[in-house]
């Protein structure tokens, strides 16, 4: 069994470690500090953390403000509030100003689970995609999460990085990690599975089984939706003629949206969406809503077996 | 680096001649918002004259206190300011809104002297919040003022900047509300009233001085006022007129967003001889 974590501690403990040796991190949170783990920075660095109370626009906006005089500036509270409540204070005085304020937004996705439609980011991709200045990740596990969040304090410059609620089982072989490099897991020219975040174990599940029935499929993981990673797309479009993309995240506007636009640009290819289509979500548990959403391996694996020429 | 004091009637000349700039690149823009800008005129005038400190030369000294423009569409009067205290040459005000232009129809960094776009209103108190943080974090003693319109006050998140200013105690910020009492529908009051205005400032947390905000001995003794006001961010509610200057734009709401036309232009200008 792979080591399972949680992406939202190993960004509390990692925002620590970088508040230590960079005093020009500030932290700022919504009333969600224990939720999001920004609360690891605050016990620590008291002075340096400022809770903002229930209120996302003014959050933004502030973070705007604090980035004007040079600080390094981490944002954090579920998807929805990062992405949706304060769109307008993300878009002209984070996006447009182009700031240094790194959004990390937690509880994304469907698999919050018991909270409900209300509570489930998934369209947060697709707002802020449409931002210029904004660099998106989307880390697939625990260390990741850590790679992501370094990147994002080292390269100057508006970040929405986007977080689950649960824990994520440890994906080995990754390699290294650099913005807007993708990283492929496994090789094959029989198709390609292309996934970001929490679909990235789903993915390699389903790559395992594939193999078994003789398939050798290539995946791929798109930690950075932006920038992306056009090269190593194109060429699976090239070399394998089907791309079957997989988030936890509606199939409008998202990472699917993001391959179909460089794809038809540039080497028309068939594309299959894995991912919530185009409906809220509800309550239930993670694993019960993966299913209900069309979100598992094997709806993955049934994606690629029916689309095989 | 702050410049030379001015005396009222000083200023009184740089604010009319502030006046003159606004007619002048709003006729020639051919769109814009005369009537919010003039009636911040004296405001920003005495800020800028008397107040601020900065330095031109170098805009991002990391010592110079910050000005915020919340109520964005007034930036002529802005640049009017920026280009007169020696931030670009005045030339450069007739390329107001054009294509290409350090001079957007609302505020951009592009511009030296602006800290931070504005124009989607209610934004700017939260982006002076982050300043005056940043401030009392670095143990600088630079002040934060922002001005603010008051039917862009109707936006919820000034309320949660309010909020927050007054929570954290922010007392290097001045606010300053140029309360013309106009709006692009009508007055405030119908519209959306907000009154009592210094008695909701107030319950938020904040020191209030009401002055008439086209008197300048009240203005520079608002200012002055501010700066002793320890605990609790400050605001100033000036009572403005709209297009104030200009007898035929004065509590005109219809010159909110519309530019004079050149005939238009030439009779202010005389007015503002």
């Amino acid at each position: 069994m792979a080591e399972q974590l949680f992406q939202r501690d190993v960004y509390g403990e990692t925002l620590v470690t970088l508040g230590a040796a960079n005093k020009n991190i500030v932290v700022l949170d919504a009333d969600l500090s224990s939720s999001t783990r920004t609360s690891l920075f605050a016990k620590k660095f008291p002075e340096r953390f400022f809770n903002m109370g229930v209120a996302e626009q003014n959050m933004m906006a502030t973070a705007a403000g604090l980035a004007s005089c040079g600080k390094t500036v981490f944002v954090s509270t579920f998807a929805v509030f990062a992405s949706g409540r304060a769109w307008d204070q993300v878009r002209l005085a984070i996006s447009y100003n182009n700031f240094n304020v790194k959004i990390v937004a937690t509880h994304a996705g469907i698999t919050v689970g018991p909270d409900g439609a209300s509570h489930q980011a998934l369209e947060d991709i697709a707002l802020m995609r449409v931002l210029p200045n904004m660099n998106i990740i989307v880390p697939c596990d625990g260390p990741q999460t850590a790679d992501a969040i370094i990147a994002a304090a080292n390269q100057p410059g508006p970040f929405y990085i986007r977080l689950g609620r649960s824990k994520t089982p440890t994906i080995e072989g990754k390699g290294k990690f650099e913005l807007g490099k993708a990283q492929i897991l496994a090789e094959g020219n029989d198709a390609t599975i292309v996934a970001c975040g929490i679909m990235v174990s789903q993915a390699l599940a389903a790559v395992k089984s594939l193999a078994k029935l003789g398939k050798k499929v290539r995946l791929i993981n798109v930690h950075s939706v932006r920038p992306l990673d056009n090269a190593v797309i194109l060429k699976a479009a090239k070399e394998t003629k089907l791309l079957v993309v997989c988030e936890e995240h509606n199939i409008i506007g998202g990472l699917a949206s993001s391959i179909d636009e460089v794809v038809a640009e540039n080497y028309p290819v068939k594309v299959i969406r894995v991912g919530v289509r185009n409906r809220f979500g509800q309550s239930g548990e993670s694993e019960e809503l993966l299913k209900e959403y069309g979100l598992t391996a094997v709806d993955i694996e049934k994606a690629v077996l029916s689309n095989l020429s | 680096m702050a410049n030379k004091q001015l005396t009222v009637q000083e200023l009184e000349t740089k604010a009319k001649e502030t006046r003159r700039l606004i007619i002048q690149m709003l006729a020639k823009a051919g769109s814009g918002h005369p009537g919010g800008s003039l009636s911040a005129t004296d405001l920003i005038t005495a800020l800028y004259f008397n107040v601020l400190r900065f330095n031109p030369a170098d805009p991002l000294w990391p010592d110079r206190d910050r000005f915020h423009m919340s109520k964005g569409h007034c930036c002529p009067l802005w640049y009017a300011i920026l280009a007169q205290v020696g931030y670009f040459p005045q030339e450069k005000l007739f390329t107001l809104r054009q294509l290409g232009s350090m001079l957007q129809g609302h505020p951009d960094r592009k511009t030296p002297g602006v800290e931070s776009a504005s124009g989607s209103l209610g934004q700017g108190l939260s982006v002076a919040l982050g300043m005056s943080l940043a401030a009392k974090m670095d143990q600088k003693d630079y002040r934060v003022y922002c001005l603010l319109g008051d039917g862009e006050i109707q936006e919820g998140s000034v309320w949660e900047a309010a909020m927050a200013c007054g929570h954290f105690k922010c007392d290097n910020l001045c606010a300053i509300l140029d309360s013309n009492g106009c709006q692009i529908d009508g007055k405030c009051a119908d519209v959306m009233g907000l009154e009592p205005l210094a008695a909701k400032w107030e319950a938020f947390g904040w020191k209030v001085i009401e002055i008439n905000g086209h008197d300048m001995l009240q203005i520079l003794a608002a200012y002055e006022q501010a700066k002793t006001i320890k605990n609790k961010p400050t605001i100033i509610i000036a009572r403005t007129i709209k297009g104030k200057g200009v007898s035929f734009m004065e509590g005109v709401v219809g010159f909110h967003g519309k530019a004079p036309t050149q005939e238009e232009a030439q009779k202010a200008l005389k007015e503002l001889a």
